[in-house]
């Protein structure tokens, strides 16, 4: 009877989980139920669902007209761009048609081109940013023949007023080991990896089929950055570095586990032309708040060695928080203090556990002058819904309205949300 | 019909034996199993073991767990580069590494009847000979030393709660 009544128990246990995952090689993740979560903003904002159920919806680029464009890193329905059209101003789609039927993550407008990336090419599409309208057969190859070895495969685009287009190649790797992420497995020195990847390559926006040979780098030591911006009021570019993983699980005896969950950093990194911001030698500490060698490279938590010369970031975040999108404000709609400020979308952690998993928000960092002014604060919340180890929503995507309302997407569901200030 | 009762008698007594015998067994390899899963798997396939969004597969109700023992012994042995899974239309991005070096075939066969018992899969136990034959076929690497190294610092695992 005993048995019996344990068997009850754990079936009754599991049965959530069993029961969403019964079908084949099919594994569905139990979660909360997306229409019942509402995220939660600061007083004054209000959000609206622009489209739900777009899946993989990856970053978001907005026209002069107010469509935007969502870059799919899975195709729905056979096509890898949607343009959402909202005729009556309410914030909600009206009509959603896709085009294009290539994936990926990168989407930018410029000066009547929609460019868009997978994970090894640029693509651009002529368009007439005053209706939105795509020429879905001027399709060019801008940039191509870029690495794509599976890890850190995501090609972020941003794009200058100069004619240049910045590409980012993340590192295929954690730390550069000779055996990626194998515990014990030794680091190469120098990288190797920075002389194709781990860094930000400028090309000609408008130059076709170019690849490494016609390519700059311009930033390097940067292991892999999703959140990638021109700056319009410095004419700078900015970057958001995904910090490296598995410091506890591989040297518990310099991070136990809850400062292998808080670091390394996430960083923000303004970039001039040549920086090196340190990868796979250097990390940013969030205990000791300095920059480090890495513990592959000699580091035991104080040592900086030759991270001393390399960039510093200019604002750090808790470990693992995985920042996706950056996008500086230049509206003004919103109450004056976001102004030239920095949103930044964090799809969420993975490597902190055992330790609960964190980000999943949308977080803003006062600027003034290209510089942060104050500390970062979290703008939108709730994504994840009730089990921050599950999250529902994952933000990925930013873009700015010309009505200067906020676009945040989200790649779990393919929601996209339309944030707007009302003052109330 | 006396022979049938006393047949069956008989055959029950050997079931339940068997049953007693067994039980403790599986026991003690989920239980050990569960050591090795918190130690070297939870990081990336997560304590639910759902695994990460295009990044480390979910061990959750799919072939590549609940299928031939053999291959899945073998991907813990031999490790993979990233982007060989697939389920559902995604590929995982993240490298498996190897663990042949690091765990013994006991272990192995102890997390791997662990998670083929696990987050609501069913599926046989798997030996020691099995990883061992695994291991002939898959590569020449030689089983870690047993006991293992044990890593320092570690601190006892909090299970993620169940998203009901």
């Amino acid at each position: 009877m005993y048995t019996v009544r344990r068997l009850f128990i754990i079936l009754s246990c599991t049965f959530f989980i069993t029961c969403t995952a019964c079908a084949g090689d099919t594994t569905v993740v139990a979660r909360n139920n997306p229409a019942d979560i509402v995220i939660t903003l600061p007083k004054g904002f209000v959000s609206v669902k622009t489209v739900t159920d777009l899946g993989r919806a990856r970053h978001l680029a907005v026209a002069a007209n107010g469509d935007v464009f969502v870059k799919l890193d899975k195709l729905k329905n056979g096509k890898g761009i949607y343009r959402l059209h909202d005729a009556n101003g309410d914030g909600k789609a009206d009509a959603v048609d896709g085009f294009g039927n290539f994936t990926g993550t990168g989407i930018a407008i410029k000066n009547g081109y929609l460019y868009a990336s997978t994970n090894s090419e640029v693509f651009r599409y002529k368009m007439d940013e005053k209706t939105g309208k795509v020429n879905e057969a001027s399709l060019q190859k801008i940039v191509t023949g870029l690495w794509n070895r599976h890890e850190h495969e995501a090609k972020a685009i941003t794009l200058d007023d100069a004619g240049n287009l910045y590409v980012v190649i993340g590192a295929p790797s954690n730390c550069c080991q000779v055996q990626d992420r194998v515990k014990g497995s030794p680091s190469m020195d120098p990288c190797p990896i920075l002389d194709s990847a781990g860094g930000i390559w400028q090309f000609k926006a408008d130059k076709l089929n170019q690849s490494y040979g016609e390519g700059v780098r311009y930033a390097t030591g940067l292991r892999n950055v999703v959140g990638l911006s021109w700056n319009t009021t410095v004419n700078e570019l900015y970057a958001m570095q995904h910090g490296r993983d598995q410091l506890f699980q591989f040297f518990p005896e310099l991070f136990d586990q809850k400062a292998g969950a808080d670091n390394p950093a996430e960083e923000m990194f303004g970039l001039k032309k040549g920086a090196d911001c340190g990868w796979p030698y250097c990390y940013y500490d969030n205990d000791k708040k300095e920059k480090l060698l890495n513990p592959e490279y000699g580091g035991d938590r104080s040592k900086a060695g030759r991270c001393e010369e390399k960039t510093k970031s200019i604002v750090q975040f808790p470990g693992h928080l995985a920042p996706n999108a950056l996008l500086f404000y230049t509206g003004s709609a919103f109450p004056a203090r976001y102004k030239n400020g920095a949103f930044i979308a964090f799809h969420g952690s993975w490597n902190r556990a055992p330790e609960p998993q964190a980000g999943y928000f949308v977080v803003f960092v006062p600027f003034k002058d290209g510089m942060p002014s104050d500390k970062w604060e979290v703008f939108a919340d709730g994504f994840a819904g009730a089990n921050i180890n599950r999250a529902t929503y994952r933000p990925c995507g930013l873009a700015q309205s010309p009505d200067g309302s906020l676009y945040v997407s989200d790649d779990n569901n393919g929601t996209v949300w339309k944030i707007s200030y009302t003052g109330k | 019909m006396k022979i049938i009762i006393i047949g069956s008698i008989v055959f029950f007594i050997v079931l339940s034996s068997f049953q007693v015998r067994q039980k403790p067994t599986l026991k003690a390899s989920m239980e050990r199993g569960e050591k090795v899963y918190t130690g070297t798997c939870l990081a990336c396939h997560q304590a639910d073991g759902l695994g990460v969004q295009r990044m480390n597969p979910p061990l959750v109700k799919t072939k590549w767990v609940q299928g031939d023992k053999k291959a899945l012994a073998g991907i813990v042995l031999s490790g993979l580069k990233g982007g060989e899974i697939v389920i559902d239309g995604d590929d995982f991005h993240n490298p498996m590494p190897p663990q042949a070096g690091l765990l013994t075939d006991q272990q192995i066969a102890d997390v791997l009847t662990y998670v083929r018992n696990s987050f609501g899969n069913k599926a046989s136990a798997v030996t020691p000979a099995d990883v061992k034959a695994a291991r002939s076929a898959a590569a020449p690497v030689p089983a870690a030393k047993s006991p293992a190294k044990k890593s320092v610092n570690r601190k006892p695992v909090k299970k993620a709660p169940v998203n009901h």
